[in-house]
């Protein structure tokens, strides 16, 4: 940053006749550049904007959140098997809120996983440059999606359509399963995209020394290649986790809104995320237990998702540092 | 694998192609067709998903659906003409918001931070962590910061806030690998002809890398006018008969208003949310295409 003060240096002029021995001049400019150190403030000031950014969302959700934990107690939050804060009989117990979003979690993950892998394998190992140009894009277009359009192919396609009528799966009409299904397909660029960077940053000699001891494509893929990217796979899976975790609109407009434990992904249930789309919507009167609860349960996700987030960051770093 | 090393040199290509070791052994094949399978599900499926959606909301993909307000009763005649206007005007919001600071915080980590600097390595993590934040957290964020100044939080200006620090994170690691990319060299070069280093970066690094920048913003650009979770927290945004007006405006935009109609009992309002979809959709792809096509484009050329 020293090297940025573009300062007056030592421009001395001599004070002889003959220039002969030219004086010492410095490459510096000779009058202090205000626009540049001003422009440098800017870029500094821009670079803060995302601690401050992080600073006022935990300060935003912990006061709020502090405020609810002074009403209702921290084991009763996390232990309690009962979800009804907008009833008379109100209970506090978190935990049918977080099945919901496990359950929708998995069945996205079950989907994704596989397809993303697998499509990220022909892109990165079989496909020609060209076919890789053209489906590449055309699979990230998935994620381009707004979740809300998903959330409405959720409702009125793959809950009553493809798995009432061709599947003949007895779902109710806001269903765990359908909201995770439809999650799944939102997630699969996502793990899709990062396995592919992680297969295609194998080295080309691990390949060609497999292929040299007589394996074929198939062998070579999963004996070498897939073991080497292991933790970049893993990153991109577990991005995928958190996408999936924190997704808002599909499981509000597809899973339902009674928060219960779910046992049943055929039937209804509420996520993290849905309970606080559906309370935002709510007319819950600012500084009431009501509004402070939103809060209590944004805490809770910001914090999940943190934690999956520090193991996709190491992961990601342990891939860098092999090659 | 011993048959090899008994074989002369001519056969010895032999058993590479052989049933057993071969490209085409039932293994393999199936093993293929598994990942053919899987990419083409996902393809599948996004056909599938803008063709239904387009069989569901032609009907009502008509002029009224540009000119009229939404309605609470008459679903034939509603319209999402304040959607559409408040999805331009917040996301013009957006990009003037997000844009300028996306770029400097990535000039900043890339062109002046050092390596040792501690500021610049807690803003690298708090990026990285920040990309992963569930986007309706920034709207309960936007809620609170608007109610700690005083604010109404359902404004234009509360709205452009909560989705430009949504999307900040994209920008500065889509222009941060664009800056990477410039050749060490052209830097070097300017360095040399006795350029500042903010003469550099403005007049040599950034035109360098704008080809870059422009996909990444693009696409974080055409993710926020598909957002609508952090709005729903911004207040109610559901229900809007007017045209938005400037920053400190009501307004509501094409997501909220098409999660507003598909969550209505009566099938009219289901279809209309589907055309509206189509409209979401074909602006999406486009920003996704000229995205596409800017990439392209510049990767061959270099």
């Amino acid at each position: 940053m020293s090297s940025m003060s573009a300062g007056a240096g030592p421009s001395t002029t001599s004070g002889g006749l003959r220039p002969s021995p030219p004086p010492p001049t410095s490459l510096r400019s000779t009058r202090p550049r205000y626009g540049e150190k001003l422009a440098l403030g800017f870029i500094v000031a821009a670079a803060g904007v995302s601690i401050v950014t992080t600073i006022g969302i935990v300060l935003s959700l912990l006061i709020p959140a502090l405020e609810f934990f002074r009403q209702v107690s921290v084991v009763e939050f996390l232990t309690g098997t009962s979800w009804t804060p907008r009833f008379a009989q109100k209970e506090y117990g978190v935990l049918p809120l977080v099945t919901g979003t496990l359950w929708t979690t998995a069945i996205a993950l079950s989907l994704a996983i596989p397809i993303g892998l697998g499509a990220a394998i022909y892109l990165s190992e079989y496909a020609s440059a060209r076919t890789r140009k053209i489906f590449k894009p055309t699979l990230e277009l998935l994620a381009g999606v707004p979740s809300v359009v998903y959330g409405l192919f959720a409702v009125v396609f793959v809950g009553p359509v493809v798995l009432k009528e061709w599947l003949g799966i007895e779902v109710q009409t806001f269903s765990v399963l359908s909201a995770g299904l439809v999650l799944g397909v939102m997630i699969i660029p996502t793990v899709a995209s990062l396995s592919e960077d992680a297969m295609s940053a194998v080295p080309r000699a691990l390949r060609e020394a497999s292929y040299g001891l007589g394996a074929n494509r198939m062998r070579t893929v999963l004996r070498v290649v897939f073991p080497a990217a292991t933790s970049g796979i893993a990153a991109a899976i577990v991005l995928g986790l958190s996408r999936a975790v924190g997704e808002t609109m599909i499981v509000a407009m597809a899973a339902g809104s009674q928060a219960k434990m779910v046992t049943n992904p055929l039937e209804g249930g509420q996520t993290m995320t849905g309970f606080i789309a559906s309370a935002a919507l709510g007319d819950s009167v600012q500084g009431s237990l009501d509004y402070y609860t939103l809060f209590a349960v944004g805490l809770l996700l910001f914090i999940l998702t943190l934690i999956i987030n520090m193991i996709s960051i190491r992961l990601v770093n342990r891939y860098r540092e092999i090659y | 694998m011993a048959v090899m090393t008994t074989e002369p040199p001519p056969s010895a290509t032999r058993p590479l192609t052989a049933e057993s070791q071969g490209e085409k052994n039932p293994q393999s094949v199936f093993f293929l067709v598994l990942l053919w399978l899987s990419l083409a599900f996902g393809i599948l499926v996004l056909v599938v998903l803008i063709v239904t959606t387009f069989i569901d909301g032609l009907p009502r993909m008509d002029l009224k659906l540009f000119t009229n307000y939404t309605s609470q009763v008459d679903p034939s005649n509603a319209g999402a003409r304040a959607a559409i206007l408040g999805t331009i005007l917040v996301i013009v919001t957006t990009a003037i918001l997000a844009i300028p600071i996306g770029i400097a915080a990535a000039a900043y980590l890339e062109e002046f931070a050092s390596k040792t600097s501690r500021f610049a390595r807690i803003v690298e993590l708090n990026v990285q962590n920040l990309a992963a934040v569930p986007a309706i957290i920034y709207g309960m964020l936007a809620a609170a910061a608007a109610l700690a100044v005083g604010l109404s939080r359902n404004t234009v200006l509360a709205g452009g806030i909560a989705l430009a620090l949504l999307i900040l994170p994209v920008i500065i690691v889509s222009t941060r690998e664009a800056l990477r990319a410039v050749p060490q060299e052209i830097r070097q070069g300017s360095l040399a002809l006795g350029a500042s280093p903010m003469q550099t970066l403005q007049r040599q690094t950034l035109p360098a890398a704008i080809p870059g920048i422009a996909t990444g913003t693009i696409l974080a650009l055409s993710r926020a006018m598909g957002e609508a979770a952090p709005l729903l927290l911004l207040g109610a945004l559901v229900f809007v008969q007017f045209d938005p007006n400037g920053l400190l405006s009501g307004f509501t935009t094409m997501p909220i208003q098409i999660f507003n109609w598909a969550g209505r009992s009566q099938e009219e309002f289901k279809q209309l949310a589907a055309a509206a979809s189509i409209l979401l959709l074909a602006m999406v792809i486009a920003l996704n295409a000229v995205a596409i096509i800017i990439r392209n484009k510049f990767t061959t050329a270099r």
